[in-house]
C-alpha cells in the first residue's frame, strides 16, 4: 500500500473562493492509501513546496497527490519538488481543481463536491502509479529556420554567433522576405534595404549558417532534438558555383522585353523576364528560371540565355533534389502577405489601377522600384494631387467570409509614414486619411503620428469610406463620412490607398502539419502559454518567430527573433535531452505477436524480435514486441490497439484509468 | 433582465444582428444613399439602441427615410446591419402602438410604372402591423 | 448517479476523456476564460484521443455514468500524427454497438476541440449536459452489484 499526501492548494481566492479547501482535506484523509492531508495559500510558492518536502520526509510518503491549477501549469514544478525530497517524480499527480472546477462553477457545494470527485480520483491513480525513470535522448546540434525574412535571419544570425549550426530554408530566390520590399521603416524612417542588407550578407557569409533559397520543407519527421528534415531545392536552373552574377541573361531574355509575367517582388506593378532575379541585392546574387513562363520550357525554342552566358552557368536539365537533414530545433519564421481584396469590391481595387495597396505604394516609392522612386498614377503616370488612404481594410472585420477579425497592429503607423514620406517629397499634395482609431503602441509611435497632423498637416478624418467610384475622366470619387463633424463627404481623389489586413503566409497550415504545431484558426502559429512562453510551440523543440506568431512591426519581429534564438541555444546548448518516461511496454507473457501495435505507431518505436520467455516454468522463444523507448512518445495507440492486452503505457496504465473512472462514477 | 435589456433582446431576435458589435466605424454613413435626408446617421442607430433611446430613433426622420438598400448591411464589417435594427426598432414600436397604416388595398393606387419591388416590400415593413 | 434526496432535479454523470495537447488545453482556457459549464462534467486527461480504450468507457456506463464523451485534436491536428483517426474509427464503431446494447446515441460524444477553442469547449459540454439530461439515467449496463 502505499502512503500518500494529499495538499489543496487554495491559490489566494482563486480556488478556494468557490472550493471550501477544508473540507476537500477532510473528506480525502480518509481515502485508501492516504496518511497525510494538508491545505495551503499558494502550493507552489516556495514555502508550498517547503511544506511538501516536510511532509514527504517526516511521513515518508511514496505518493504525492496536490489539488491545485491545472498540471499544465505546475506538474513539473511539484515533479521537481518531490525529486528533491528525495521521491521519484513520477509518483506525483495533480487533480485540476481550478481551471477545470473552481473557475468555471458558481455554485461552492457543487464545487467542492467535483473537487473532491477530482481529488479522489487523482488519489487512485497514484496508487497505481510505479517509479518512472527518464531516459536520455542525443541532441543534433543543428538548427532549421523556416522562412528567410527579418525573423529568420536574425533569429539565425543570433544563434550562429552562439557557436551553433543553422541552416535557413526559404521558398523565394531571394532571402529578405516582406522588408526587402518596403521602402523606408517607421517610427525612425531609416530605409529598409539599408539596414536589412547588410543582415542578408552577414547570413550569407557566416560559416555557421548555411542558405537553402527557392527550396521548400517537404518532409518532418522525429521528436525534439532528433528531427529529420527532407528539404527539397528547387531548381533553379542555373550552376550555383559558375554563376557571376553578371546579369547579361536577365537583361537579354526576350520575354523581359515583351513584358508579360508580373514581377512578384514589385506585386505585379511591373514585369520581369523568364530569368530573373527578385531585385538587385538578392541574396544569393543568383538568377532564377521561372520554368512556368519561359519560352524554352514551354516550346523547346530560344535559349538565349544559356548562349549569352559568359560562365556557361545555366542548365535546363537541372532538377528538383532532395536533401535530408537532421536538427535539434526548428523555428518557424514563415511570415505574412496581405489578404486578396476580392471581396471588396467598394473600394473598386480591381477595377482601377489607381486604387493600390500599401505594400504596393511602398514598391512606388522605393528608387529600386517599378517607377524609379516617382509617385505617379498607374494609369496615366501623372502625379497625384488628392491621395486619399483608407485604414482596416479587412481588419476587425467580423465576417469570416470577407477579412480578419483581428486588428493588424502596423497600418495605422505605415499609413502615417506614408503620408509624412509623401507631403515631404511631394509638399502640395493633399492627403487624407479615413480611419477608425489610430493605434500607435509604440515607443514614439504617438508622436510620430502628431508629426503627421501637426507638422505635415495630414488631414485625418474619423471615419470610413463607402465608395470608390471611378470617374469618366479618370479621377476616382470617393463616398465617405466624417463621423466627428456629422456630414458624408464625397471627395475626388487622384489615387487611393488601401492599408489591407495581413494574414499569416498561406504556406504555414502545411508546415504547422507537418511539424504538428498548433496553429489557430486565423492561421497563425499557437504559442505554448500566451504570456509567458511566447515563442515556443507547445510541440516541444519548435519555436516561433515574427508574424508568423500574430502580427507584429519590425522592432517587436526583431526582438521576438533574438527570443527564439536564446530558446533554441539552450536546447541546443544540452548534450542530451531527458526523455518522457511515459512510454509503453510489452508484457512479453501475454503478446501474440500480431503486429498491431507497430503497424499504428506514428514512430516506428516497435520492433518485433524472438526473445525468450519464461511462461509457467516453461522457457520458449517467441516473437514479441518491444519498444525502443528513445523513440517512444508515449501516445498511446498500441495500447488501445492490441488486441491481447499485452501493451500498456506507463503513467496513464488501463488500470491506472480505469481506476480514474471507478473513482468518479462512485 | 432589465425591461431595457429585454427590449435589445428583442431587437436583437428580430433583425438578427447584436447592436453591442458596432466599432462606429461610419461604413454605413458612408455608403448610405439617403443620407443626405437623415438627422439621426446610420452609424449612431446602434448606440441609440444600446441606451435604449427608441422613442427618439422612431420620432426622427431617419428611421422612415431609410429606404431598405441593405447597402450599410452589405459594408459592415461586424456584421451590425445598420438597416436591419431600423426595421426592427419600427416593427417594435409601431407592433406597441397597434393600427395598420397602409392597406393591401390601398397599393395599386400607389404604384407607379417605375417603382422598385424593394420599395413596396419594406414599405409593407414599415407601415403594417 | 442517483438523484438528491429532494427528488428534485436529475444531475447527470458525466464522463470526458480528453487529449493532453489540445482538447485538455483547450478546457483549461474554457477555464482561464471563465466559460462555465455544469459540474457534472469530470475531466479525465489522457495523452491521446488514440489512447481511449472501448474499455473504459463500458466502464464508465457499468459503474453509472449517464454519458461519455471523448475529446481529441481536429483530424489532421493530433500531437502524435495519427492518434485521432484511430480514435475516430474506434468510437463509431463502439458506439454504434452501444446504441444496439440500449446505450442510446445521445449519451456518447466524439468531439474534436483545439488548445484555442475554449469557447467551443465550454459550449459543447453544455450541449452535452442538456442531451444527457433528457435521456435521464442511464440504467442500461448497470453493474447492480456497485449500486451503493
Amino acid at each position: 500500500m502505499q502512503k500518500i499526501g494529499v495538499f489543496v492548494c487554495h491559490c489566494g481566492t482563486n480556488i478556494a473562493a468557490t472550493v471550501d479547501v477544508k473540507k476537500v482535506v477532510e473528506l480525502v484523509r480518509y481515502e485508501p492509501g492516504v496518511v497525510f492531508a494538508d491545505d495551503y495559500m499558494y502550493m507552489c510558492s516556495e514555502a508550498g513546496q517547503e511544506k511538501i518536502i516536510e511532509a514527504i520526509k517526516e511521513y515518508g510518503l511514496t505518493g504525492l497527490v496536490i489539488c491545485s491549477c491545472s498540471p499544465r501549469m505546475h506538474e513539473k514544478t511539484f515533479r521537481a519538488c518531490a525529486e528533491k525530497a528525495g521521491l521519484n517524480p513520477y509518483m506525483v499527480e495533480v487533480a485540476n481543481i481550478r481551471e477545470q472546477c473552481s473557475w468555471i462553477h458558481k455554485d461552492k457545494e457543487e464545487a467542492t463536491k467535483k473537487a473532491v470527485i477530482l481529488a479522489r480520483a487523482a488519489i487512485a491513480k497514484v496508487n497505481l502509479n510505479a517509479p518512472l525513470k527518464e531516459g536520455e535522448s542525443p541532441v543534433t546540434k543543428r538548427a532549421l529556420v523556416i522562412g528567410g525574412g527579418i525573423a529568420g535571419i536574425q533569429t539565425a544570425l543570433d544563434i550562429a554567433d552562439a557557436g551553433y549550426e543553422v541552416d535557413i530554408v526559404e521558398k523565394e530566390p531571394s532571402i529578405g522576405g516582406r522588408m526587402s520590399q518596403f521602402d523606408k521603416t517607421f517610427p525612425t524612417l531609416d530605409c529598409a534595404s539599408c539596414i536589412l542588407t547588410p543582415k542578408m550578407v552577414e547570413v550569407n557569409q557566416h560559416p555557421n549558417i548555411t542558405l537553402y533559397t527557392y527550396s521548400e520543407v517537404e518532409k518532418v519527421s522525429g521528436y525534439v532534438g532528433n528531427f529529420d528534415v527532407d528539404i527539397r531545392k528547387k531548381a533553379r536552373s542555373i550552376i550555383f558555383d559558375k554563376c557571376t552574377g553578371c546579369g547579361e541573361c536577365m537583361t537579354k531574355c526576350p520575354l523581359g522585353k515583351i513584358g508579360n509575367i508580373p514581377s512578384e517582388f514589385d506585386r505585379g506593378l511591373k514585369n520581369r523576364p523568364a530569368i530573373y532575379m527578385p531585385f538587385a541585392q538578392a541574396v544569393p546574387a543568383v538568377p532564377v528560371i521561372d520554368r512556368e513562363n519561359c519560352t524554352y520550357f514551354k516550346t523547346g525554342k530560344c535559349g538565349v540565355c544559356s548562349k549569352l552566358c559568359p560562365s556557361k552557368a545555366i542548365d535546363y536539365e537541372q532538377q528538383d533534389e532532395i536533401v535530408t537533414v537532421k536538427y535539434g530545433a526548428i523555428v518557424v519564421a514563415t511570415g505574412f502577405d496581405i489578404i486578396n481584396l476580392d471581396k471588396f469590391g467598394e473600394y473598386a481595387y480591381n477595377e482601377s489601377p489607381d486604387v493600390i495597396t500599401s505594400i504596393e505604394l511602398e514598391r512606388l516609392m522605393n528608387a529600386a522600384g517599378p517607377t524609379g522612386g516617382h509617385l505617379e498614377r498607374m494609369s496615366d503616370h501623372k502625379q497625384p494631387k488628392d491621395i486619399v488612404f483608407i485604414q482596416c481594410v479587412g481588419s476587425r472585420c467580423d465576417s469570416e467570409e470577407k477579412g480578419k477579425p483581428y486588428c493588424s497592429k502596423v497600418c495605422c503607423m505605415y499609413t502615417a509614414k506614408h503620408a509624412m514620406l509623401i507631403k515631404d517629397h511631394w509638399p502640395d499634395t493633399n492627403i487624407t486619411v479615413f480611419y477608425i482609431d489610430v493605434r500607435t503602441p509604440g515607443k514614439n509611435f504617438d508622436e510620430f503620428y502628431r508629426r503627421a497632423v501637426e507638422q505635415y498637416h495630414v488631414n485625418y478624418i474619423k471615419g470610413q469610406v463607402g465608395k470608390v467610384k471611378p470617374q469618366p475622366d479618370g479621377s476616382l470619387l470617393v463616398q465617405a463620412a466624417d463621423l466627428l463633424d456629422g456630414k458624408q463627404i464625397n471627395m475626388k481623389a487622384d489615387m487611393v490607398v488601401l492599408a489591407a489586413a495581413i494574414e499569416p503566409n498561406p504556406g504555414v497550415r502545411k508546415i504547422a502539419t507537418m511539424l504538428t504545431a498548433s496553429i489557430d484558426n486565423n492561421n497563425f502559429l499557437t504559442e505554448a502559454h500566451a504570456k509567458l512562453r511566447p515563442v515556443e510551440s507547445p510541440t516541444a523543440g519548435i519555436f516561433l518567430s515574427g508574424m508568423a506568431q500574430g502580427p507584429k512591426d519590425i522592432p517587436e519581429t526583431v526582438s521576438q527573433a533574438g527570443a527564439a534564438a536564446v530558446k533554441v541555444i539552450g536546447l541546443l546548448a544540452k548534450d542530451s535531452l531527458k526523455t518522457n518516461p511515459c512510454t509503453a511496454q510489452c508484457d512479453t507473457l501475454l503478446c501474440n505477436g500480431c503486429s498491431t501495435c507497430a503497424n499504428v505507431c506514428p514512430y516506428g518505436a516497435i520492433t518485433y524480435d524472438d526473445v525468450q520467455v519464461m511462461d509457467h516454468g516453461l522457457r520458449e522463444t517467441r516473437r514479441v514486441a518491444q519498444v525502443n523507448n528513445a523513440l517512444c512518445q508515449g501516445c498511446g495507440a498500441c495500447t488501445s490497439a492490441c488486441p491481447s492486452g499485452a501493451m500498456d503505457l506507463q503513467g496513464f496504465s488501463n488500470r491506472q484509468i480505469t481506476t480514474e473512472v471507478d473513482a468518479i462514477c462512485r | 433582465m432589465t425591461q431595457l435589456e429585454k427590449n435589445i433582446e428583442a431587437i436583437k431576435e428580430m433583425s438578427g444582428s447584436d447592436p453591442y458589435k458596432c466599432m462606429r466605424c461610419g461604413k454605413c454613413t458612408a455608403s448610405c444613399p439617403a443620407y443626405s435626408e437623415m438627422d439621426i446617421k446610420p452609424h449612431q442607430f446602434a448606440s441609440y439602441i444600446i441606451r435604449g433611446d427608441f422613442e427618439e430613433l422612431i420620432e426622427s426622420k431617419a428611421a422612415w427615410k431609410c429606404l431598405s438598400c441593405f447597402a450599410c448591411i452589405e459594408r459592415c464589417p461586424r456584421d451590425v446591419q445598420p438597416g436591419k435594427l431600423v426595421d426592427a426598432t419600427r416593427q417594435i414600436v409601431a407592433r406597441s402602438r397597434g393600427g395598420d397604416y397602409l392597406q393591401p388595398e390601398e397599393v395599386p393606387g400607389l404604384l407607379a410604372e417605375d417603382l422598385p419591388q424593394q420599395l413596396l416590400v419594406s414599405a409593407f415593413r414599415r407601415y403594417r402591423r | 448517479m442517483p438523484m438528491n434526496e429532494e427528488n428534485k432535479e436529475f444531475r447527470p454523470l458525466i464522463v470526458a476523456f480528453c487529449c493532453n495537447w489540445c482538447s485538455y488545453a483547450g478546457a483549461d482556457l474554457a477555464g482561464s476564460s471563465r466559460l462555465s459549464y455544469p459540474a457534472d462534467v469530470k475531466i479525465i486527461r489522457v495523452p491521446c484521443s488514440g489512447r481511449v480504450n472501448p474499455m473504459f468507457i463500458l466502464r464508465a456506463f457499468e459503474r453509472g455514468a449517464d454519458g461519455v464523451i471523448i475529446c481529441g485534436c481536429h483530424p489532421g491536428d493530433c500531437h502524435y500524427s495519427t492518434g485521432n483517426y484511430y480514435a475516430r474509427r474506434r468510437m463509431a464503431l463502439l458506439f454504434s454497438m452501444l446504441e444496439y446494447m440500449g446505450i442510446e446515441n445521445g449519451r456518447t460524444r466524439v468531439e474534436w476541440c483545439s488548445a484555442a477553442e475554449g469557447a467551443k469547449f465550454s459550449k459543447t459540454m453544455n450541449e452535452f449536459c442538456e442531451k444527457v439530461k433528457s435521456l435521464g439515467q442511464n440504467v442500461r449496463l448497470g453493474d447492480l452489484r456497485c449500486k451503493n
